[in-house]
């Protein structure tokens, strides 16, 4: 697996709802994000939960503006929440 | 108990019926819960199939419970005192806390993430309570509370301000969900004042509040 996605890309997480073991927060799900960095190649802890061989995945570090998260968010427009997500929630998205 | 009635009717003496019987004495703990029974058979089969010993099982309870801070303590100390110790410890952190000594065989990978006069970093886990044990021991309780997990990324402003720290606008607050493969600590800021202090003196002030990101490092009062 290669890394596909680099610093400064912007991404939206995948909305959806698989059933199962995940790693993605709901509350991130549909937002958009910018790659910070890259974290290494892990295997997929989703499908290890289930006794598979996880597949190797991209773990990336992604940086949302917590006022983008939260409506009436209280706080500074600077707070963020970074999270380390797998390649296969990330999709790229525009600028 | 967090006990916030306001009509109590009244107070809670030892002189009325409260839900136990102390003329019994033994009350159970809390009923066994599934996964409760479920360990209880686990642990008895493996024993019983001398897979491992109820010692073994015992030594290795005592060596999680036994770690604390030190760990960590330690990192911190020598990345004040040494720039290009903590210059190491940040770009390659697994590298520079085996460097240390400190075993980090079968322990998830670990990343440091610094305090600046410009950003304030804060540790969680919303999805379970990932916390990086070989560094900083046994986590808190509150640490794996629903109430920190889901505050601290919704109010942490909020949420830092109840363990009494307080952070300027003009400082980013930056929440790390630690949702995968890798454990987070931060490197909290030296406080004013101790320059050219000895690595020991300085240790003894980091403690694992400041380690998680939910206060500073402060001079004792």
């Amino acid at each position: 697996m290669s890394a596909d996605l680099k610093a400064g890309d912007p991404v939206i997480v995948r909305n959806d709802i698989p059933t199962g073991h995940c790693r993605t927060p709901h509350y991130l799900r549909g937002h958009k994000g910018e790659v910070v960095s890259i974290l290494g190649t892990f295997a997929d802890p989703e499908q290890i939960a289930y006794y598979q061989k996880g597949e190797p995945r991209v773990l990336y570090e992604v940086r949302f503006a917590a006022n983008a998260l939260w409506r009436d968010y209280v706080g500074s427009p600077k707070d963020t929440i970074l999270a380390d997500i797998y390649d296969h929630w990330l999709e790229p998205a525009d600028g | 108990m967090a006990d916030t009635h306001d009509h109590h009717e009244h107070p809670h003496g030892h002189d009325h019926p409260h839900g136990h019987d102390h003329s019994l004495t033994f009350q159970p703990d809390h009923p066994d819960t599934e996964y409760d029974l479920l360990e209880a058979a686990l642990r008895e089969l493996l024993i019983e199939k001398g897979l491992i010993t109820a010692r073994q099982i015992q030594q290795q309870i005592d060596s999680m419970d036994s770690r604390g801070i030190e760990n960590g303590q330690e990192l911190v100390a020598r990345a004040w005192t040494d720039p290009a110790y903590k210059a190491r410890l940040i770009a390659e952190p697994m590298a520079a806390i085996k460097e240390m000594g400190i075993d980090m065989e079968h322990q998830p990978e670990v990343r440091v993430v610094e305090n600046t006069a410009d950003v304030h970093n804060v540790i969680v886990c919303t999805l379970c309570s990932c916390y990086p044990r070989s560094v900083l021991g046994i986590p808190p309780a509150w640490y794996k509370k629903k109430a920190y997990r889901s505050r601290v990324v919704t109010e942490p402003r909020q949420v830092l301000s109840e363990f009494g720290t307080d952070i300027g606008d003009d400082v980013e607050v930056r929440v790390h969900d630690s949702t995968a493969d890798l454990r987070y600590i931060v490197l909290p800021r030296q406080p004013e004042g101790t320059d050219g202090w000895s690595r020991d003196r300085l240790k003894a002030l980091v403690t694992r509040d400041s380690l998680i990101g939910v206060a500073p490092v402060r001079l004792p009062a």
